[in-house]
């Protein structure tokens, strides 16, 4: 088995798992995105949601994943990365960023590609909720 | 007492070999070297009486004839033989033509036997793929409502390599008598594990492997049935004219003479082997289903063999319940380390869902299982599970009650 240290890591001690409520109350709350990726039939569906403060900075984020290994150390790194940031910052998270920091095979870059999509599903969800027009919807790939 | 880690449970991947085999081979590595073929000395006599006993002990436990046995390098290769080999013996047109015979065979067979069904497909036959019903069996019924008149093959496992469902072999063997078609069986899982009568059950081919019954790698058999009818072959392998012209080539004789005595000590142990197997998988399947909710055993809940255990975990991946099941080595339904990313071919021919299918685990228990060792499969198994559920947003979907095959997921 070809796991880096780091994702057996993420896989045994992952980061920020939860929610901010069930599906019904998170889809009301105007301070979290919510992004949903992947399709259970892919083997992966990854489920981000971010909260936001009144000056814009993800205050919070939280991460579940359906995946495997390494979907599931990509979306446990992205929460990490995205709690203190700006929403413009987070849009800078590159999946190329997640596979060098994890060590990530050919194989599994869609795991970070769609911690990407993720990043950028949750943030359309929160500008959505927010009224502002989304300047970036799923990164085309 | 705590179980020796990585704890093996991938019986039907291959065995260990028993020390009583090795012990059996070792002197054919070296004072006892000749080849079988060599009928001028001493040398040659040993190597050919070590074989002709191998061949006896592989006759005793399936029912058969000595003379029925030919000696190959393992299943694949005698599924090759019996399946090419039959198909162009008894082709009713020849190479090169269509129309040259039709050959029955199913969805969820090994790869051993899809792949030469397929090339003879290409090569002018052609082929039925039978489709398993959700318990996984091909029944008798299913194989008369697909005989034709120029049928002259029908190639089916007795028992399935992934989830160790029984198909209706004596059955499709009389069946197959009556219509005078020959039939074949890949019985890789099912000979040393279960009683076997070739004449009784009405084979007239039969695949078999030493590595999957405790003996060594690289050496298997085929039974090729000598009378009521007398089955003829084309040889794959042209040479020396070993194996009654089937199969030429030198003779492994140190593997057949461990492929021999692993079979006289599964016909020695089979029924306490059998019977105290049956207990732990059952033990194992019963454990697991009662203390993980939305867990699925596949296949049919019975007439299945003994050691093999295939069974899904509702909301986990499949890959990552491998990694968490680090501490047993077993074999998952989803094939996600290859680009693929599709699951098992044989799930998915019983109705498997999906999603089901990326999460089963194949656990194969065998001669070496202990009771510790499957109390401590189940440990890890229910922590796993757990552990994953907890990050599971599929498995969150389900406990707010929302059916996840509604939703309409943006396909990656």
């Amino acid at each position: 088995m070809a796991y880096s240290d780091k994702v057996v890591d993420h896989f045994q001690h992952p980061r920020n798992v939860g929610s901010f409520g069930t599906s019904a109350d998170v889809a009301k709350r105007t301070d979290v995105g919510v992004g949903i990726v992947g399709a259970p039939e892919c083997g992966d569906v990854m489920q981000l949601q971010i909260k936001v403060n009144e000056q814009g900075l993800i205050e919070d984020a939280k991460f579940k994943c359906f995946g495997c290994g390494s979907a599931i150390a990509s979306s446990s790194l992205a929460t990490e990365w995205l709690k203190g940031k700006s929403v413009d910052e987070a849009l800078t998270i590159k999946n190329t960023q997640i596979v060098e920091e994890l060590s990530l095979p050919p194989v599994k870059i869609h795991c970070s590609v769609l911690a990407e999509d993720s990043i950028r599903a949750a943030i359309a969800d929160y500008r959505k909720k927010n009224g502002v027009v989304a300047e970036t919807t799923a990164a085309a790939h | 007492m705590a179980p020796k880690l990585p704890i093996f449970l991938d019986n039907a991947a291959t065995t260990r070999c028993d020390p009583r085999v090795v012990e059996a081979m070792l002197p054919y590595f070296s004072e006892k070297f000749g080849n079988s073929a060599s009928r001028n000395h001493k040398f040659g006599w040993e190597g050919e009486d070590a074989v002709e006993l191998a061949r006896e002990q592989a006759a005793a436990l399936i029912g058969a004839n000595p003379k029925e046995i030919i000696f190959t390098s393992g299943s694949t290769e005698s599924n090759n033989l019996a399946i090419k080999g039959a198909a162009e013996m008894y082709a009713k047109a020849p190479v090169g033509q269509t129309g040259r015979g039709h050959i029955i065979t199913a969805t969820h067979e090994h790869k051993a036997v899809l792949d030469p069904c397929k090339r003879l497909q290409r090569e002018g036959f052609d082929v039925t793929f039978l489709e398993p019903g959700e318990d996984g069996i091909i029944t008798a019924d299913m194989v008369a409502g697909a005989i034709r008149p120029d049928t002259i093959l029908v190639t089916l496992m007795w028992a399935n390599n992934e989830i160790g469902t029984i198909n209706e072999l004596p059955q499709i063997g009389k069946l197959c008598h009556e219509k005078e078609i020959i039939l074949h069986t890949d019985a890789t899982q099912w000979v040393g594990k279960m009683p076997t009568d070739v004449e009784r059950d009405c084979i007239d081919l039969m695949s078999w492997s030493a590595h999957k019954m405790y003996g060594p790698k690289g050496v298997g058999a085929l039974f090729v049935r000598r009378r009521k009818p007398r089955v003829r072959l084309e040889a794959l392998i042209d040479g020396g004219g070993h194996e009654r012209g089937m199969r030429s080539g030198t003779l492994n004789v140190t593997g057949i003479v461990g492929f021999g005595k692993a079979c006289e000590l599964c016909k020695e142990h089979m029924e306490q082997e059998c019977e105290r197997l049956v207990k732990l998988r059952r033990k194992l399947e019963t454990e697991l289903s009662k203390r993980i909710e939305v867990t699925q055993v596949n296949g049919h809940a019975d007439k299945r063999l003994p050691h093999i255990c295939n069974i899904s975990f509702g909301f986990v991946e499949g890959e990552s319940l491998m990694m968490g099941v680090k501490d047993i080595a077993c074999s998952s339904g989803s094939a996600c380390t290859s680009a693929s990313l599709e699951p098992s071919y044989v799930l998915k021919a019983l109705g498997v869902g999906d999603e089901l299918a990326h999460s089963s685990l194949r656990l194969s228990l065998g001669r070496w299982t202990t009771e510790e060792e499957v109390d401590f499969a189940i440990e890890q198994i229910v922590k796993a599970v757990e552990h994953l559920r907890t990050m599971s947003p599929l498995f969150d979907l389900h406990k707010e009650g929302i059916d996840i095959s509604k939703i309409v997921w943006q396909a990656h």
